[in-house]
C-alpha cells in the first residue's frame, strides 16, 4: 500500500477539524474526495503534506511503510508527495525557475543524486511546460504573483510535472477554470498517472472527472468519510447534493447541521 | 555626560597639532572652513536620547572609548584589497586606507578628458577651484556636531569631478578601509561634483579587515548640476564593533537624477543622514537602502528630501532584515515647501524580524505645504511569512533554503535597482554567506 491513513484526527487552534479519517491508496490508484464546504478537505491535504499548524491529536499516517507524521514537509515531499494547493501562495521576490530549480535539487541531494546542470535543467522545465501550455516569459515570474485564477492552478500542474511525485494530492485544482484550462490540468495529471503511483483529487465537481476517471469516490463530511464508492458516487453526489447522506450511525445526531450543497 | 566632554575636550586639544601636521594641505579657504567648524563644534554638545532626532539611537558608547589619529601609515597587501573588489568589473579604483590616500593601490582607467577622480587632499593642496567653491557649502556644519568634528578635521576624502557633457561609463569605486592595533577615527571627507549633463556611478565603500573598534565619522557632498545623472552606491561592511557615522547631502540643480543604494551590514551603532535638495525643477531623487543586522547592532538611517522646487520626484524605499538583539530606525521627512507644486513623493520602509528581540522604529514625517501633490508613505514591520515557507517545504525545499530563498526575495526589491550585475552579485554573494 502506498498510504495508509488510520483513524487521523487533527485540530487547529482546539477545534477538531478531523474525527478519524480513514483511507486506503494502493499505488495506480485515483480516488476523489468530495465533500461540502468546511467537511475538512483541505485540512486532510495540509494535514499530509505537513503543515504544523494542525496537531495530529489521534490516529497514523503510514506512507510507504514510514510514519509520515514523523517526517518533515521537505522530507515528505522529497519522499514524493506533493501537495497541489487550494490556494496557492504568492512569492514575490522569487521567480517560478528559482523555486523549481532549488526543488529539483534539494530533492536529488536527498536522494543522493548530483545537482542537474543548467542545460539538464532546462531541458527538463521545457518539456514539462508543454504539458500546461505556458509560456517561456512566466519562468521568469515571481511565484504565483499576480498570477490569474487558471494560471495559479496550471502552475501547480506544472510544479508537480517537474518534480514527478509518488503521491499528488490535488485540492481543488479544477476550482475556477474553463473548460480548456481544466483539459489542460486533467492532460497533466493523467501524464503522471502509472502503475506505481496514485492520486488523490479533492473536488466539488463531477465534471474533472470526466477528464481523470477515479477509482474511488469518497465523500468527506463534517471530518469524517462518511461514504466511499465508485465512479458512479460523484454522478450521484452531483445530481442529489450531499443531503441524502446521512452520516455513518456513529456520527452526531442526524440534523444537528444543515449540509451547504456546493456547486 | 563627563565623558562625552572629555571625548570632546580632546578634539579642541589637538585641533592645532593637527593642523600642523599638515603639509601644504592648509589652504587659506580650507583654513578658515575647519576654524569656522571648530569655533561651531565648540559650541554645540553630542546628542542624547532627548534629541528628537537621536530618541532612538543610544550614542553615549562612542564617548567610552580614546579614538586618535592614525599616524601609523600601515601598509595593506593587495590581497586584502582584493576581497573587497567587484568580480570583473571595469572601473577605476582609489583606495583610502585609515582615512588617507593610498596612491599604491589605487588604480583609474583611462578617464574622459577634464575628469578628476582622485583624494581631496590632493585637489585641496592644488587649489583645485571646485573643491574651493563646494567643500563645506551643502553639508552645514553649525547645527550638526558630528559634521562639525569632520569639517574641522578635514583631511582626507574622495573626490571626483566630471565636467560638463562628460560621461563616465565605468564606476568609481572608493574603498576606505580601516585596519589598525589602536582605537582610531577616521573622518573620510568626500565631494562628488556632476557638471551640467554628465554622468557618473560612484561607489562608496567602507571595509575593513579586522573585527576592531573604530571610529568612522564620514561626510559626503554631491553636487548634480543641471541634467546630470549621479547614481551613487554606499556598501557599509564596517566591524561589527565599529562605529559609523555618515552624512550625505545631495544638491540637485534643474532636470537632474540622483539615485542612492545603501547597503549595511556593519558596525556596533551606524548612522546615516541622507539629505537631498531640490533646487530646480524636474528632478528626481531615488533612495534605497538595505540593511542587515543581528545580535546588538543599531541601523539608523535618516533621510530628508526636500522638494523645494516644483515638478520634483522623490522615491524612497529602505528595508531591513534584522536578527537577535538589534535595533533599526528609519526616520523619512519628506519636505513640500509652498511652492513646489506637482510634486509626486514616495516613501516605503519594509522591515522584516527573524527574532522576537529585534525591533524597529519607523516613522514618516511628511511636512507638505503645497496644495498640488502626490505623497505617500507606508511602512511594515512583520516576519518571515510562514506561508510562503510552508509552500517551499511542499515542493522539497528545507528550512535553511526556503529561508534564503525568502530573504533574497525581500532584499531583491532594493538590489534590483543597482544597475551594475557584478555589485548585485556581490551583495547578493554576502546575504547567502549571512543567511546560509
Ligand atoms: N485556522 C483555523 N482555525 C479554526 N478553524 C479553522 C482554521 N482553518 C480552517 N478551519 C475550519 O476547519 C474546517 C475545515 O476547513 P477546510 O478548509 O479543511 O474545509 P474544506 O473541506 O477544504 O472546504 P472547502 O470546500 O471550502 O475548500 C472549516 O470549518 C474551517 O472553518
Ligand atoms: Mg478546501
Amino acid at each position: 500500500m502506498l498510504l495508509e491513513v488510520k483513524n487521523l484526527h487533527a485540530s487547529i487552534e482546539g477545534n477538531e477539524i478531523l474525527k478519524g479519517i480513514n483511507l486506503n491508496v494502493n499505488p495506480g490508484e485515483v480516488h476523489a474526495i468530495m465533500g461540502p464546504n468546511g467537511s475538512g478537505k483541505s485540512t486532510l491535504a495540509q494535514v499530509l503534506a505537513g503543515r504544523e499548524e494542525y496537531e495530529v491529536t489521534e490516529g497514523e499516517v503510514i506512507y510507504e511503510g514510514k510514519n509520515l507524521l514523523e517526517l518533515s514537509p521537505e522530507d515528505r515531499a522529497r519522499e514524493g508527495i506533493f501537495l497541489a494547493f487550494q490556494y496557492p501562495v504568492e512569492i514575490p521576490g522569487v521567480s517560478n525557475v528559482n523555486l523549481l530549480k532549488t526543488a529539483v535539487n534539494e530533492i536529488r541531494k536527498y536522494h543522493g543524486e548530483e545537482e542537474l546542470d543548467a542545460f539538464e535543467f532546462l531541458t527538463l522545465i521545457k518539456e514539462k511546460m508543454k504539458i500546461v501550455e505556458l509560456d517561456e516569459s512566466f519562468l521568469k515570474r515571481a511565484v504565483n504573483e499576480g498570477f490569474s485564477g487558471g494560471e495559479k492552478k496550471r502552475n501547480e500542474i506544472f510544479q508537480m510535472a517537474v518534480l514527478d511525485p509518488k503521491l499528488a494530492i490535488l485540492d481543488e485544482t479544477d476550482s475556477g477554470l474553463d473548460i480548456d484550462a481544466l483539459k489542460i490540468v486533467a492532460n497533466g495529471v493523467n501524464k503522471l498517472k502509472s502503475k506505481d503511483k496514485a492520486i488523490i483529487l479533492v473536488t466539488h465537481y463531477q465534471r474533472l472527472l470526466n477528464y481523470i476517471v477515479p477509482d474511488f469516490v469518497h465523500v468527506l463530511y463534517n471530518g469524517r468519510i462518511v461514504k466511499s464508492g465508485g465512479k458512479e458516487l460523484a454522478l450521484e453526489l452531483e445530481e442529489k447534493g450531499y443531503d441524502w447522506i446521512k452520516a455513518p450511525s456513529n456520527s452526531p445526531k442526524g440534523g444537528e447541521k444543515k449540509v451547504v450543497t456546493s456547486n | 555626560m563627563e565623558k562625552t566632554l572629555e571625548f570632546k575636550e580632546w578634539f579642541i586639544k589637538n585641533f592645532s597639532e593637527f593642523e600642523r601636521n599638515l603639509n601644504g594641505e592648509k589652504t587659506p579657504g580650507v583654513h578658515k572652513l575647519r576654524k569656522d567648524a571648530l569655533t561651531k563644534f565648540k559650541e554645540l554638545s553630542f546628542p542624547t536620547l532627548k534629541d528628537e532626532d537621536w530618541k532612538y539611537t543610544n550614542i553615549s558608547p562612542l564617548f567610552k572609548y580614546n579614538f586618535s589619529l592614525d599616524s601609523s601609515g600601515k601598509e595593506i597587501s593587495s590581497e586584502v584589497i582584493s576581497r573587497f573588489l567587484f568580480d570583473e568589473m571595469e572601473h577605476s579604483l582609489i583606495v583610502f586606507i585609515n582615512g588617507r590616500f593610498s596612491k599604491q593601490h589605487t588604480k583609474l582607467l583611462n578617464l574622459p578628458e577634464g575628469v578628476i577622480v582622485g583624494s581631496i587632499a590632493d585637489a585641496i593642496k592644488e587649489k583645485n577651484p571646485i573643491v574651493e567653491k563646494h567643500l563645506g557649502r551643502y553639508a552645514d556644519h553649525s547645527n550638526q556636531i558630528f559634521t562639525a568634528l569632520s569639517t574641522a578635521y578635514t583631511r582626507d576624502g574622495a573626490f571626483v569631478y566630471v565636467p560638463e557633457g562628460k560621461v563616465v561609463d565605468e564606476p568609481v569605486h572608493i574603498i576606505f578601509l580601516t585596519s589598525a592595533d589602536e582605537q582610531i577615527i577616521t573622518q573620510p571627507r568626500n565631494l562628488f561634483v556632476a557638471d551640467k549633463n554628465s554622468q557618473v556611478t560612484i561607489i562608496e565603500h567602507y571595509v575593513t579587515d579586522d573585527e576592531k573598534i573604530y571610529f568612522t565619522n564620514s561626510v559626503t557632498e554631491v553636487v548634480a548640476e543641471e541634467n546630470a545623472i549621479v547614481n551613487h552606491i554606499k556598501l557599509q561592511e564596517e566591524s561589527k564593533a565599529a562605529f559609523h557615522i555618515a552624512r550625505t547631502e545631495i544638491d540637485q540643480e534643474r532636470n537632474s537624477n540622483f539615485s542612492s543604494l545603501l547597503f549595511s551590514t556593519g558596525a556596533a551603532i551606524a548612522r546615516n543622514d541622507i539629505n537631498s535638495r531640490f533646487n530646480d525643477e524636474g528632478s528626481e531623487a531615488t533612495l534605497n537602502g538595505l540593511f542587515i543586522i543581528e545580535d546588538e547592532q543599531l541601523f539608523d538611517v535618516h533621510t530628508l528630501i526636500d522638494h523645494a522646487k516644483p515638478n520634483c520626484n522623490s522615491h524612497e524605499h529602505y528595508k531591513g532584515i534584522l536578527d537577535d538583539k538589534s535595533r533599526g530606525v528609519f526616520n523619512g521627512k519628506v519636505l513640500v515647501r509652498q511652492d513646489a507644486q506637482k510634486t509626486n513623493a514616495f516613501q516605503q520602509n519594509n522591515n522584516l524580524l527573524l527574532s522576537n528581540n529585534a525591533l524597529v522604529n519607523t516613522k514618516p514625517q511628511l511636512e507638505i505645504f503645497a496644495d498640488d501633490v502626490k505623497c505617500s508613505h507606508g511602512a511594515t514591520i512583520g516576519q518571515l511569512d510562514d506561508e510562503a515557507k510552508f509552500y517551499l517545504k511542499t515542493r522539497g525545499i528545507g528550512e535553511e533554503a526556503a529561508r534564503s530563498i525568502l530573504l533574497h526575495a525581500f532584499a531583491s526589491d532594493v538590489l534590483k535597482f543597482i544597475k551594475i550585475k557584478q555589485v548585485r552579485d556581490y551583495l547578493e554573494e554576502i546575504i547567502s554567506k549571512r543567511f546560509n
